[in-house]
C-alpha cells in the first residue's frame, strides 16, 4: 500500500521550507534510515531520513521548491512488490497537495534529521496552529497589514527611502554588523553564535566577517557569560550578549539586575554599562511551561535598564542599533515566531529609531489598543475585524517597554476615550497594568470606560496544543474586550 | 601556616600544608620566603597601617551611629592585598566582593572618599549613594565592591576578558572568599577563563569563616588552591600573613597571566580578627582561637619587627609613621563626620547615562 512522504516540521515554529534536493530519485529503492531528501528552513539545512521500507514511487515537489507548508505530501513511497506506476498515479492523501490541518494521531512518514539539535529546536511536528494564522495553507511569513498605517509610521523614515523586504531575523543579523563595522568595542557572545550561525540564526554569517575574536561562542553557562559580558562593559567595551532564549537568562538575571542594572547609581555615576542583553523571548511554539516565558513586566520594573521588544523588521533594526550605541544596559526582547516574518525596512546607511519612542501602527478613532512585539499581531488583526463592525481602532505598538512613552498612550486615550492593552505575558502586574496605572494618572477624566487587558492566562504555558491556544491572547479575546469597552 | 583552627577541627595547619605547588605554609615556607628591602619594608608597613587604623576608626565610627548598614572589616587580613598590589603595574586591574575597603585604600584611594562613602555623604566617592560594599575608581583600575557573594569572580572574569580582546597586556586581579568560593559562577568563571587564557588571578582570601561557618564545615575540598584543577588552572597556597610571601606568589601568579598563559589561583590563608560584619559576635570560634593569630601572626607586627631589627629604626621613628597614619585617617574620619549629606536631588540622577 502506497504512502505518502509528507514535508516535516523541523523545529517547534517551522511552518514551510524549501526542498533544497531530493538525493534519491523516482524509482529508487529506499530503505529506513536512508536520506531522501534536504530540506532548507530559515535556520538550517536538514536531511530527510526514510522510516519505511519501499521504493520512491513518484517525487510530487520537485527539487528547489520553496515555502513548501509543513505535511504537504511531497513524494509517494510504494511498498516493495507494489506496482510502481499505479502507486505513483495514485493522487495523494488528503487530496490535492492541501496539507492535512494538523498532525494528527498517525505520525509523519520519515523522520527528519538535524545535523545538530539545539536548545528548543527538536524535531517535533509544527504546531496545529498559531494563533495568527489559523489556516496551515496560508503562506507561512503573513502579509504585512500595511492599510491605514499612520504617517507617523513613517516619519522617522525620509520621504522616498527605497524600501526593503526583509525578515526581522535578517534585520536583527544587519544590525549587528553594521555596528560591528562602525566600532570595534562591539562584539557578539553566546551560545552558538559563532561557528553554529545562531540557535535561531540570528548571528547568520558575522563569525565569516568578523572572526573569532569578535563573535565568541560561549559554553552553556548563563550566569558567568552574563558577568563576563558585563564585566567586559564596565572597561568600556560593548558586548552583545546572546542568550539563546530570555528563558535561560533567568540564571543570569542577578548579574543583569544587581551588576548592570545598579552599578551606575551604585557608582554615583561613574562605571557605566553598555551592554546589549537580547534573544527571543515570550512563548514561541508548543516548547512548554519552562520556554515560554514573557520577561517583559520582569525586566521593565528595574531603573537603570532598558527594555525593548520590537514588532517589524524595521523597527528590531533601527532600535537593535540604538541599543548596541546606548551607554546603558539595554534588554532586548525578541521573538521567535516573529524571526521569519517579512517587513519592508528601510534602505539607508544608517537608519536608527531612538529608545523610548511608541509608535502609532494604525491611526483610529473610537479606540485605542496598546499593544508590542508579538502582541501587535492580535492587535492589528483585531482592529481589522473591529473596522468590519464600524469600530476604528486606533493601534500603538509600544515598541519600547522602559522607559514607557506615557505621552503617546495618553495623548491617544484623550482622543478615543478607550483604551484596551494586549500582550502574552502575565496578568499580575504585567505591562498592561502599567499602561492602565499611567492613564488613570494622566487621563482618567477622558476616560468613558475602564481600561481592559488581553494577556496570556494566569497558568504556566501548557504543552497540550489546545491548551497552549487558550494560554494565549487571542483574536478574539482583543476584539470582545474592544466592544467591551466600547459598550457594543 | 598554623591556623589555630581548634573549633575548624583539621581543616587548620595539617590541611594548609598541603600545597599543589608544593610553596607550602608559612611555617614550611619560610626559609624560601624572599627578603623585603627596606624600601618595600616601610610601605608595606605604612600601607597595612593605614587600613588597620582605617577599619579601626570605621569600627569606632559604626559604634557612634555615623555609618550605617552592612560593614565588613578587613582587620587581619591586611597582608593579602597589600602585597599583591606591590606586585602590580600601572594598568591591572582590582576588583573584589564586600570586604573591600582595604583594597581601595590599597589602590591609592582617597581615605576621605572612602570614609565619606561609608558615613553617606555627598563627598563619599560614589557620592553615598554605593555605601560601604560598592565603591569604584576607574582611575585608579578599582572595579568594585560588590554585595553579591561571588558575582565579582564573573565580573572579574570579564574585566580580564577586555583585557584579553585589547591586547593591553593588563591583569586583573579577582579577590574572593573561601565562602564565594563555593558560588557557582566562580566555576563558570574558571571554566572560560582557562577556555579562552584570559589575564586574571584569582585570589581566594580565606579567612577560615564564610561569615559563620568554618571552611571545613562549608567546603568538601578546604584546599582552595586545588579549586582550578579540574580545569587545568594552577593554584598554589600562601602563607598570606606574610607580606612577603603574598608579594612573592603575586608576581609569580600576575607574571603568569600577563604572558598568556591564562589564569592563576592564589589561596590566601589569613584571618579576620573581627567578626563577619559589625553585627556579629563571632560566636563560632574561640576568644583563644582569635588572641593566637593576633599575637603570633600578625601581618604588621611581622613587619613593625624586620623594621626594628633588620632595618634599625627606631620606636620614635615607628612612632612617627604611626601618628602620620593616624593624621590621615582622623582627616578621613573628621570629613565623613561633617561633609553633608547628598542633595536630595542626586535620588533621580546617575540611574541612566
Amino acid at each position: 500500500m502506497a504512502t505518502d512522504i509528507l514535508m516535516p516540521a523541523l523545529s517547534p515554529t517551522m511552518e514551510q521550507g524549501k526542498l533544497a534536493k531530493w538525493l534519491k530519485k523516482e524509482g529508487d529503492k529506499v530503505k529506513p534510515g536512508d536520506v531522501l531528501a534536504e530540506i532548507e528552513t530559515d535556520k538550517a539545512t536538514m536531511e530527510v531520513e526514510a522510516i519505511d521500507e519501499g521504493v520512491l514511487a513518484k517525487i510530487l515537489v520537485s527539487d528547489g521548491t520553496d515555502n513548501v507548508a509543513v505535511n504537504t505530501p511531497i513524494a509517494i513511497l510504494a511498498d516493495e512488490g507494489e506496482d510502481v506506476t499505479a502507486a505513483a498515479s495514485r493522487s495523494p492523501a488528503q487530496g490535492g497537495g492541501e496539507p492535512p490541518p494538523a498532525p494528527g494521531p498517525s505520525a509523519p512518514q520519515q523522520a527528519p534529521v538535524p545535523d545538530m539539535q539545539a536548545e528548543g529546536m527538536t524535531d517535533r511536528p509544527a504546531p496545529a496552529e498559531r494563533p495568527q494564522q489559523t489556516d496551515l495553507s496560508m503562506p507561512a511569513a503573513p502579509s504585512v497589514i500595511t492599510s491605514r498605517t499612520s504617517d507617523n509610521a513613517m516619519a522617522e523614515i525620509p520621504e522616498g527611502t527605497e524600501m526593503v523586504n526583509m525578515t526581522v531575523r535578517e534585520a536583527l543579523r544587519d544590525a549587528m554588523a553594521e555596528e560591528m563595522r562602525n566600532d570595534e568595542s562591539v562584539f557578539v557572545m553566546g551560545e552558538e553564535v559563532a561557528e553554529y550561525q545562531g540557535a535561531y540564526k540570528v548571528t547568520q554569517g558575522l563569525l565569516q566577517e568578523f572572526g573569532a575574536r569578535r563573535v565568541i561562542d560561549t559554553p552553556i553557562t548563563e550566569h558567568g557569560f552574563a558577568g563576563v559580558g558585563v564585566g567586559a562593559a564596565f572597561t568600556g567595551l560593548k558586548p552583545i550578549v546572546e542568550f539563546m532564549t530570555f528563558n535561560f537568562a533567568m540564571q543570569a538575571i542577578d548579574q543583569i539586575i544587581n551588576s548592570a542594572a545598579k552599578t551606575l547609581y551604585m557608582s554615583g555615576g561613574q562605571l557605566g554599562c553598555p551592554i546589549v542583553f537580547r534573544g527571543p523571548n515570550g512563548a514561541a511554539a508548543r516548547v512548554a511551561a519552562q520556554h515560554s516565558q514573557d520577561y517583559s513586566a520582569w525586566y521593565s520594573q528595574i531603573p537603570g535598564l532598558k527594555v525593548v521588544a520590537p514588532y517589524t523588521a524595521s523597527d528590531a533594526k533601527g532600535l537593535l542599533k540604538s541599543a548596541i550605541r546606548d551607554p546603558n544596559p539595554v534588554i532586548f526582547l525578541e521573538n521567535e515566531i516573529l524571526y521569519g516574518q517579512s517587513f519592508p525596512v528601510p534602505k539607508l546607511d544608517d537608519f536608527t529609531i531612538p529608545i523610548g519612542k511608541a509608535r502609532i501602527h494604525r491611526e483610529g478613532k473610537d479606540v485605542t489598543i496598546v499593544s508590542f512585539a508579538i502582541g501587535m499581531t492580535y492587535a492589528l488583526k483585531a482592529a481589522q475585524e473591529l473596522e468590519k463592525e464600524g469600530i476604528d481602532a486606533e493601534v500603538i505598538d509600544l515598541r519600547t517597554i522602559r522607559p514607557m512613552d506615557t505621552e503617546t498612550i495618553v495623548a491617544s486615550v484623550m482622543k478615543t476615550g478607550r483604551c484596551v492593552t494586549v500582550e502574552e505575558g502575565w496578568p499580575q502586574s504585567g505591562v498592561g497594568a502599567e499602561i492602565a496605572m499611567r492613564i488613570m494618572e494622566n487621563a482618567f477624566d477622558y476616560l468613558d470606560a475602564p481600561v481592559a487587558r488581553v494577556t496570556g492566562k494566569d497558568v504556566p504555558m501548557p504543552y497540550a496544543s489546545n491548551l497552549e491556544k487558550l494560554a494565549l491572547p487571542s483574536v478574539a479575546e482583543v476584539v470582545q474586550a474592544v466592544k467591551a469597552v466600547c459598550y457594543r | 601556616m598554623a591556623v589555630a583552627a581548634r573549633k575548624a577541627g583539621r581543616a587548620g595547619a595539617g590541611a594548609a600544608n598541603k600545597s599543589t605547588s608544593s610553596k607550602g605554609s608559612a611555617r614550611r615556607a619560610a626559609p624560601n620566603i624572599p627578603q623585603f628591602d627596606k624600601d618595600q619594608d616601610l610601605s608595606a608597613y605604612n600601607e597595612m597601617l593605614l587600613i588597620r587604623r582605617f577599619e579601626e576608626k570605621s569600627g569606632q565610627m559604626y559604634g557612634m551611629g555615623l555609618i550605617g548598614g552592612f560593614c565588613h572589616l578587613y582587620i587581619g587580613q591586611e597582608a593579602v592585598v597589600v602585597g599583591m598590589q606591590m606586585a602590580t603595574k600601572e594598568g591591572d586591574q582590582v576588583i573584589t566582593g564586600y570586604r573591600d575597603h582595604g583594597h581601595m585604600l590599597a589602590c591609592g584611594m582617597d581615605a576621605k572618599g572612602v570614609m565619606a562613602e561609608l558615613t553617606g555623604r555627598r563627598g563619599g566617592l560614589s557620592k553615598g549613594k554605593g555605601g560601604s560594599m560598592h565603591m569604584f575608581s576607574k582611575e585608579k583600575h578599582f572595579y568594585g565592591g560588590h554585595g553579591i557573594v561571588g558575582a565579582q569572580v564573573s565580573l572579574g572574569t570579564g574585566i580580564a576578558f577586555a583585557n584579553h580582546y585589547r591586547e593591553n597586556g593588563n591583569v586583573c586581579l579577582t579577590y574572593f572568599g573561601d565562602g564565594a568560593a563555593n558560588q557557582g559562577q566562580v566555576y563558570e568563571s574558571f571554566n572560560m577563563a582557562q577556555l579562552w587564557k584570559l589575564p586574571v588571578v584569582y585570589v581566594i582570601e580565606n579567612n577560615r569563616y564564610a561569615m559563620g561557618t568554618a571552611v571545613n564545615r562549608a567546603s568538601a575540598q578546604t584546599d582552595f588552591s586545588k579549586r582550578g584543577v579540574s580545569f587545568g588552572i594552577p593554584g598554589e597556597q600562601v602563607d598570606g600573613m606574610d607580606v612577603r610571601a603574598v608579594y612573592a606568589a603575586g608576581q609569580r601568579a600576575i607574571e603568569y597571566a600577563r604572558s598568556g598563559k591564562g589564569p592563576y589561583i592564589l589561596e590566601m590563608q589569613t584571618y579576620r580578627y573581627r567578626g563577619h560584619s559589625m553585627s556579629d559576635p563571632a560566636k563560632y570560634r574561640t576568644k583563644d582561637e582569635v588572641a593566637r593569630m593576633r599575637e603570633e601572626h600578625d601581618p604588621i607586627e611581622q613587619v613593625r619587627r624586620r623594621l626594628l631589627e633588620s632595618w634599625k629604626l627606631s620606636e620614635e621613628e615607628l612612632k612617627a609613621i604611626d601618628s602620620k597614619v593616624r593624621e590621615i585617617v582622623n582627616e578621613a574620619a573628621e570629613f565623613a563626620t561633617h561633609d553633608p549629606e547628598p542633595d536630595p536631588s542626586e535620588l533621580y540622577t546617575d540611574i541612566l547615562l
